[in-house]
């Protein structure tokens, strides 16, 4: 498999990553590149192999289902990009998003 | 007397205990070195002399008072992918190049809760994508070993290279890092120094900057196995805040040190003899095997036949939790932004500025085997291949207590070298990688010098939470192998 120009630019699109024009040629290459590598995978018989998801073996933990936090607004909001040099921010902003 | 700065973390504590030197003086100590040596090893990117000497006086008072924990005094390295509270923490990328957390990791609390000081933040690189510290948006970390006759700046490893070299050239006593796929071992063994990834689980990953959930897993690096093997004992625990957190003791490490090898079966993995590997490593490798034996081991031959791939599976999997976890860094609630003409732009360039070269490329190569109609044959077949090589490992635990192998194909290389191709870098975690996609143990030993005078490390995986007989192995190969050598770079003695 191997990823043409397109392919590239909707994955980066699907990444949220902008990429110019003139940095496809390269990319594009690099991920060929690595993904010819991978391709590797296809020859090891997984037949009835029960995929691993995790890192550990053990089961994970079920937590009680309480509130164990909360009332931290300022520190919430303290690094937010807009906060201003007094850490005054009260909401996160973004651009316009309604008409 | 030895200097402050050459101390064991073992031989600090006894003479804080005896009060032979304040906490104070061991930390003024290192802050002097790192002033002097840090402008150019570049191995801390935040230095915290405030917050430092503030915990020595407190550690002084606890000394004082007959209170002392098991690190009280101890001046460490953090890599700074651990949440210091108050203290910016970067994961060496300029989308975090301002971040301040709230609140502290579980790792360095526990550190705190027994009495470290915290001498700075730890160069890496970003997000600990990578095998050299190149891609660390703070720049690189030079090396403090040099080639005999030679001063080419060589890589400290990575991406743990910042706690590497900082533990190497005595900035710190010891350094805490993180290995996703040999980002402890590999720069241990480039700088002439013990590291140890330790069982998944074993380290609560709450408050550690998120690369690979599945393989992440954070460990101590010291100048001994003993030293390591303090460390890790503060770092280990149960913690509710991670839901992969094992519900275990943390058994006495630094005890299992001295339990020997007599009648351990020590496995030597046939598929670790890889095409091109330099006759040094070859030799490296025998000369441990035979320092094992000599000590009461039996070796054995094993086999780990899917080991080839284990780097193209990590490859895959690896990428795409790293798509799935970088997800978050959005321009919106902390971190970099980039003002866009949409909420859409605005993620588009925040992403765009804010990560690398290295992360970039990983976060698209994550995307793409997700993404739709991809998934099966990239991401589920590697979860398979994964499975495979688990279970390589489970079967040779029948026959061995313990496996011996080389931690890196080569030693240190420099800076420059190895750049251009992304898949010849990957090639150097050949060794280590096996153990995160099986989530054993792995500890790394410095156990000798190449033909250059370069520090060459091998390698012990263990079983499952079973770390006391991977310390208890590379204990006793490090006092066989008895690595005195020291970096040409470090602080003055």
């Amino acid at each position: 498999m191997s990823l043409d120009t397109a392919t590239v630019r909707r994955v980066a699109s699907l990444a949220r990553i902008r990429v110019e024009e003139d940095e496809l040629p390269r990319l594009q290459s690099e991920l060929n590149g690595i993904l010819g590598w991978i391709e590797q995978l296809q020859a090891v018989n997984t037949d009835g192999v029960e995929p691993m998801a995790g890192g550990g073996t053990q089961a994970l933990r079920l937590r009680e289902d309480r509130v164990t936090d909360g009332g931290i607004q300022q520190q919430v909001l303290a690094n937010a990009p807009d906060a201003g040099p007094e850490g005054a921010a009260v909401f996160f902003s973004v651009p316009k998003v309604v008409e | 007397m030895t200097a402050p700065t050459d101390f064991t973390i073992a031989e600090a504590r006894t003479a804080l205990a005896k009060r032979e030197l304040s906490a104070t003086e061991l930390t003024q100590a290192h802050l002097l070195t790192i002033e002097a040596l840090n402008p150019r090893l570049n191995a801390y990117i935040t230095v915290t002399p405030e917050v430092a000497l503030q915990q020595a006086k407190a550690a002084d008072a606890a000394l004082a008072k007959g209170e002392a924990g098991p690190l009280t005094g101890i001046p460490l390295a953090i890599k700074d992918l651990f949440c210091t509270a108050g203290t910016r923490t970067t994961a060496a990328s300029k989308i975090l190049g301002n971040f301040v957390p709230p609140y502290e990791s579980t790792v360095t609390a526990n550190l705190l809760r027994d009495g470290a000081v915290f001498l700075g933040k730890a160069n890496l690189d970003e997000f600990a994508m990578g095998s050299s510290n190149a891609t660390s948006a703070f720049g690189g970390v030079e090396n403090p070993w040099k080639r005999t006759g030679d001063d080419t700046v060589l890589v400290p490893g990575g991406s743990s290279g910042g706690s590497a070299a900082a533990v190497a050239a005595r900035l710190a006593l010891g350094a805490t890092a993180t290995d996703t796929g040999g980002s402890i071992r590999q720069p241990a063994a480039f700088c002439g120094i013990a590291g140890i990834k330790p069982t998944y689980g074993r380290v609560s990953r709450f408050g550690t900057v998120a690369f690979a959930s599945s393989l992440d897993q954070a460990g101590p690096m010291a100048r001994t196995v003993e030293d390591c093997a303090i460390l890790l004992g503060s770092m280990a625990g149960f913690d509710p805040k991670d839901s992969t957190s094992a519900q275990m003791a943390v058994p006495d490490f630094a005890a299992a040190c001295a339990r020997g090898v007599k009648g351990l079966r020590i496995g030597i993995p046939k598929e670790y003899r890889v095409p091109g590997m330099p006759a040094e490593i070859e030799a490296l490798w025998q000369q441990g095997i035979a320092m094992l034996k000599d000590a009461g081991a039996e070796p054995v031959e094993i086999s780990l036949p899917h080991t080839q791939y284990a780097l193209p599976t990590y490859y895959i999997v690896a990428p795409a939790e790293a798509s799935s976890n970088l997800a978050r860094y959005d321009g919106v609630r902390f971190g970099l932004r980039e003002e866009g003409s949409d909420l859409k732009d605005l993620y588009e360039r925040t992403r765009r500025a804010g990560f690398g070269d290295e992360v970039r490329r990983r976060i698209l190569i994550g995307t793409y085997v997700l993404s739709a109609g991809y998934y099966d044959a990239y991401y589920l077949k590697a979860q398979k291949v994964r499975a495979l090589i688990k279970r390589d490992f489970d079967e040779a635990w029948g026959k061995v207590d313990a496996i011996l192998a080389p931690a890196t194909p080569s030693a240190a290389f420099g800076q420059g070298e190895m750049q251009d191709d992304p898949v010849a870098m990957y090639l150097i975690d050949v060794f280590t990688v096996t153990a995160n996609l099986a989530g054993i143990p792995g500890l790394t030993v410095p156990t000798g010098l190449d033909s250059k005078g370069l520090p060459l490390g091998l390698q012990i995986l263990g079983k499952p939470f079973d770390e006391e007989t991977v310390f208890a192995v590379g204990s006793a190969l490090e006092r066989a192998a008895n690595f005195t050598a020291t970096p040409s770079v470090r602080a003055a003695a």
